[in-house]
């Protein structure tokens, strides 16, 4: 059931204005796309008192500085999935961005939105449901309930919600860096910080203060030349993962010399996996290597009934992610 | 705005005679009627699996701008048909099935209506409607379909069947025994339920309803508000989709209506997606049991076979899940049960395939699971079982072309490049499997009425009150009348979905075509008649001759023996100054035919698919849909509903499903996010191959029936290919990723 509050819209045309803007009405929200806003508007989720629209703001250009490729925070999904300096430096960007949601969807939905979306766990969106992401202290439903959807790492008592996005794991695995504008400056914060773990604090998604807008997200040049992004899904599209793997590697000869590796669909947000990185660094592109690192990314993993398959089926993703990323030009 | 469309009727002429209204906008739905003065009401639902409403907070909604009236249990007028015998028990007659909308304060499902505010724009009633506050007097409850199917106090009997020796199959020289389950599926039909209902004055009553029989909600309608039935009409002109969803009128219907009265304004009232979860029905949760055997060259020797379905705790739901197995295949010993489990969640209804569709899945499964047994292809251990007459009622059929069906279809699929071990074969790194299922349901002919009406510019116009939910029924009808009379397409308009038409039957169980198609034959032959009477009695020329002598042709009047004596349609309605004439014709029920003869439409699904041998994600290659359905009157309408059928069938297999939290009794996937109906990427080429035989024992257009059997047989089918690329035996649908690694 819907809910239809009334609600004060404004448009912005510099980010200075968008920041005064926010600053002065703690109730109001950015909205760019928004593919995710307005469904939890309709869904009484949320009802910001000012909607400030940034879409006029000069943050669509994808351009190229001396470290790397800095994205503009509004950059369509669809535009960035087809850039031509994507897809020949950050393939597994664009694939993990086509990996997303449906045609119409990235269309509408920007780069910035893409990262501040919620999660879509079913308790989060049935305000008849417990859930501490959405009214803290009322308890967390997945916990004993329908959670195949759900998280097998970093999750606490409070929630065990994942963070839906194809595209911030591939920039995490990129490591991308998120560039954030606010009432006292400028700030960068590394993509792998952006999000954060449940905790005691399941309401807080991410890192970005009050009245704070991101303006861009920066990936820096990589020596990587074999990549994939692999999801898995219950039907071919328009379905979140199940767990999805974004992998790039430098590879040379059959010698492993660098390895980033990230995960979707297991955590509240995406999941890095700095160990198995380290243990691949050095090693030959073999399918006993790459079984290990299966095994090893799984390490600590804790399910919750009906998610228990997310451990195998991580496993194998894994592992399967880096026999196609060597496959891969 | 540019409306100069490039679209033009003799584009689509071939397709679909309403296509280009329907892609163009101009089709009018039922919700999409603009009616002055019109308020909309929006359903506030329960969000507790069962017990009593104590209080129900409306003072904030009842603020809330726009608001016209709250309708709940304690200020909705009674509805008379609602309970029309309860003074006199011994009269027997209607009696509303189903939920009795807002007549009392108890609770037998979440999601249930409890409330339903009306403003004066939908935005309006949305917003008050989610003001609604309240609270309940909470009850033990069960929606838990898996842990209490075993719980035998809680089974209702729904019929048992017995030939031969009980249990025959424990005695099998091969033999196997295993439980199949299905979750619940829901219809979701693109088109949401919606009815406007607009009263003129306190006996006349009009519903535009999204329905697939008319003439069904005309009588419910009249009989819940005591009206006769000509003051009810019921306009239904087209149907965005329904798979069975809407043959029933759901509590929304007369719900409509008491509020269209009480205003005393029309009131259009449409269910919200997740809405269509909890109160139009879905496809049961199925458990089945079945038992099979056969002696060493394949000739079955016993089946067994138990289902369980849910129903809700306020009414039966029975489709006979079990039936296939009495009759499919020729077997001396068969014993089936079949029993309901009622819950608290509302009520299931027939969705495509009732019940063969449930049981099709067990049965066909297990006999392919037989045949690795046995080693002998899943082919030719059906053809060794074959029934030659239908072994329940020993009956011949009236046609019965299966075997046909599997020769087509072996061959348009490359049934010899199977892989005869499983998993043995893979192509770019996928498992490479095959697999093979039939499809059954019953066929007939319901009975119908039709009219025609040929005006003097050589158009005619051909009439029921059936509606068409999409699988083409004005494109056969088109087809037949055109056909018939000799005239264009071009020329023959048929007009449905109006309860002021001539009576159709409700749409479902894939018998409109065979209906329909033989009142509108007689209507053409009865036209036929009636033209040649009008030459010998108006136009000299033919005065001294009999009907008979004449003869009837691309519609010309001419005589047998001397075709140059010969007079047009349109000269001959202006000779006789009659601008038009027009019959009214009937098709009575196949009853005769049926004590003579078993009736049935058959299909055989071929599947190729691919299995990720890590992932466990499953690539469809290629489907080969093969129908015995008699004579095909519309062939790109009935291709295109096998490919929907197909596609369903997709759905059932690998990605649909309920999901219920029985901690609360709450659905927790009820919208299209969650809740995974097939996406184009799921879907391979389709390949649609029809025996195309007419049965002229069933109708005399020789059609029989395609709707169920496009779907019927397609999951086991997909199953079975798993099976053959992987060597896992799948028995729980849908097969989602995680059942293969």
């Amino acid at each position: 059931m819907g809910i239809m509050i009334n609600f004060e819209y404004t448009r912005v045309s510099s980010t200075k204005a968008a920041v005064d803007a926010k600053s002065k009405n703690a109730s109001a929200q950015f909205i760019a796309g928004g593919t995710n806003l307005v469904d939890l508007m309709k869904k009484g989720i949320t009802s910001p008192e000012r909607l400030i629209d940034i879409n006029r703001l000069p943050l669509q250009q994808i351009t190229t500085d001396a470290n790397g490729i800095l994205i503009g925070a509004l950059a369509l999904n669809s535009d960035v999935a087809e850039h031509p300096l994507i897809k020949s430096k950050f393939p597994l960007l664009a694939h993990a961005l086509n990996a997303g949601a449906s045609a119409q969807l990235r269309n509408m939905a920007t780069v910035g939105g893409n990262m501040m979306q919620r999660t879509r766990c079913s308790y989060f969106y049935d305000t008849t449901m417990p859930c501490n992401k959405r009214e803290p202290g009322s308890g967390c439903g997945a916990l004993q309930g329908q959670n195949r959807m759900h998280a097998i790492f970093g999750t606490s008592e409070k929630c065990i919600a994942v963070h839906p996005s194809d595209m911030c794991v591939a920039l995490a695995a990129l490591n991308a860096t998120v560039h954030i504008t606010g009432p006292k400056g400028e700030r960068k914060v590394l993509l792998t910080d952006f999000h954060r773990l449940p905790g005691n604090t399941p309401e807080i998604d991410n890192v970005l203060q009050k009245s704070e807008l991101i303006t861009g997200v920066h990936i820096p040049t990589n020596t990587f030349n074999k990549s994939h992004y692999l999801k898995i899904r219950d039907r071919s599209s328009y379905a979140f993962a199940l767990v999805s793997v974004a992998v790039v590697l430098d590879v040379s000869g059959n010698k492993i010399r660098g390895a980033k590796l990230a995960m979707g669909g297991v955590a509240h947000k995406p999941w890095r996996m700095t160990a198995v990185e380290k243990f691949l660094i050095g090693k030959e592109t073999t399918k006993e290597n790459f079984t290990t690192a299966g095994n090893m990314a799984m390490e600590g993993a804790v399910s919750f009934g009906h998610n228990d398959f997310k451990i195998k089926m991580g496993k194998a993703a894994v592992t399967e992610a880096l026999k196609q990323a060597v496959q891969n030009i | 705005m540019n409306t100069d469309f490039k679209f033009s009727r003799t584009l689509f002429a071939d397709d679909r005679v309403d296509g280009v209204d329907k892609v163009t906008g101009k089709a009018t739905f039922a919700a999409e009627h603009q009616l002055d003065n019109m308020a909309y009401a929006v359903f506030v639902c329960s969000t507790i699996a069962k017990g009593s409403i104590k209080n129900l907070q409306l003072s904030q909604a009842k603020k809330a701008a726009g608001v016209l009236d709250i309708i709940y249990h304690d200020n909705c007028p009674v509805i008379p048909g609602y309970n029309p015998y309860a003074k006199d028990p011994n009269k027997k007659g209607f009696e509303w099935r189903g939920l009795k909308i807002f007549q009392n304060n108890k609770v037998y499902s979440n999601g249930q209506p409890i409330a339903m505010v009306i403003a004066d724009t939908l935005e309006r009633a949305v917003h008050a409607a989610s003001l609604v506050k309240a609270e309940y007097v909470k009850e033990e409850f069960d929606t838990d379909f898996d842990g209490s199917k075993t719980n035998e106090k809680k089974l209702k009997k729904s019929g048992e069947y017995k030939r031969g020796e009980e249990d025959a199959f424990k005695n099998g020289e091969a033999k196997l025994e295993a439980t199949y389950t299905i979750p619940i599926e829901t219809h979701n039909p693109m088109e949401l339920h919606a009815t406007i209902a607009v009263w003129d004055g306190e006996d006349k009553l009009t519903g535009y309803d999204k329905s697939q029989g008319p003439k069904s909600v005309q009588r419910d309608l009249s009989q819940n508000f005591g009206l006769d039935e000509k003051n009810v009409r019921v306009v239904t002109e087209y149907v965005g989709g329904a798979f069975g969803s809407a043959l029933r009128s759901w509590p929304h219907v007369p719900a409509a209506c008491i509020a269209a009265k009480k205003l005393n304004r029309p009131v259009k009232l449409m269910l919200t997606r997740e809405q269509m979860f909890t109160t139009v029905g879905y496809r049961p949760h199925s458990w089945q049991k079945i038992g099979i055997s056969t002696d060493k060259q394949g000739k079955l020797t016993g089946i067994t076979h138990h289902a369980i379905s849910n129903t809700s705790t306020y009414e039966d739901f029975n489709e006979g899940i079990v039936n296939v197995s009495q009759f499919l295949y020729d077997c001396p010993n068969v014993n089936t049960t079949y029993h309901l489990l009622p819950l608290d969640v509302n009520t299931p209804t027939w969705m495509r395939g009732p019940g063969p569709a449930t049981g099709c899945f067990a049965l066909e499964s297990a006999l392919d699971e037989l045949s690795y047994q046995l080693n002998i292809d899943p082919i030719d251990l059906r053809l060794i079982n074959h029934a030659d007459v239908h072994p329940v009622n020993k009956l011949p059929w009236s046609s019965k072309y299966l075997k046909e069906c599997y020769a087509l279809g072996k061959e348009k699929i490359g049934w010899d490049k199977r892989p005869t071990v499983p998993g043995s074969v893979t192509e770019d790194g996928m498992q490479v499997g095959y697999g093979m299922a039939v499809g059954v349901f019953g066929a007939g002919r319901g009975q119908a009425s039709a009219k025609g009406i040929l005006k003097s510019d050589g158009s005619l116009i051909l009439q029921s009150a059936v509606s068409d939910m999409g699988p083409g029924t004005s494109t056969a009808m088109v087809t037949i009348g055109a056909e018939l009379m000799g005239l264009p397409q071009s020329k023959v308009n048929f007009e449905l979905g109006d309860t002021d038409l001539p009576n159709g039957p409700t749409q479902g169980g894939s018998g409109s075509t065979a209906a329909i198609g033989t009142a509108i034959t007689a209507v053409c032959t009865a036209l036929q008649q009636t033209l040649k009477e009008m030459a010998i009695a108006n136009i000299p020329a033919f005065t001294a001759f009999k009907p008979e002598a004449l003869k009837y042709e691309k519609g010309i009047i001419s005589i047998s023996e001397n075709s140059s004596v010969q007079i047009s349609i349109s000269e001959l309605l202006i000779k006789s100054n009659k601008p038009e004439i027009d019959v009214i014709k009937d098709s009575a029920r196949a009853t005769a035919e049926a004590q003579k003869y078993a009736m049935n439409s058959f299909s055989v699904h071929f599947v190729k698919l691919h299995v990720h041998p890590v992932t466990g994600v499953i690539k469809l290659k290629q489907i080969v849909s093969v129908a015995d359905a008699g004579k095909i009157i519309s062939e790109n309408t009935a291709r295109s509903q096998m490919v929907g059928g197909a596609v369903g069938g997709i759905g059932m297999a690998l990605t649909e499903a309920v999901f219920i939290d029985n901690r609360y009794g709450r659905y927790t996937n009820s919208n299209f996010a969650d809740y995974h109906v097939p996406v184009n990427a799921d879907t391979p080429p389709i390949d649609v191959l029809f025996v195309n035989i007419p049965d002229n024992i069933i109708s005399p257009t020789g059609a029989k029936g395609i709707g169920e059997i496009a779907l019927i047989g397609v999951a086991p089918a997909i199953a079975n290919a798993v099976y053959n690329a992987t060597g896992k035996r799948i028995r729980e649908l849908p097969i989602t990723p995680d059942k293969l690694i």
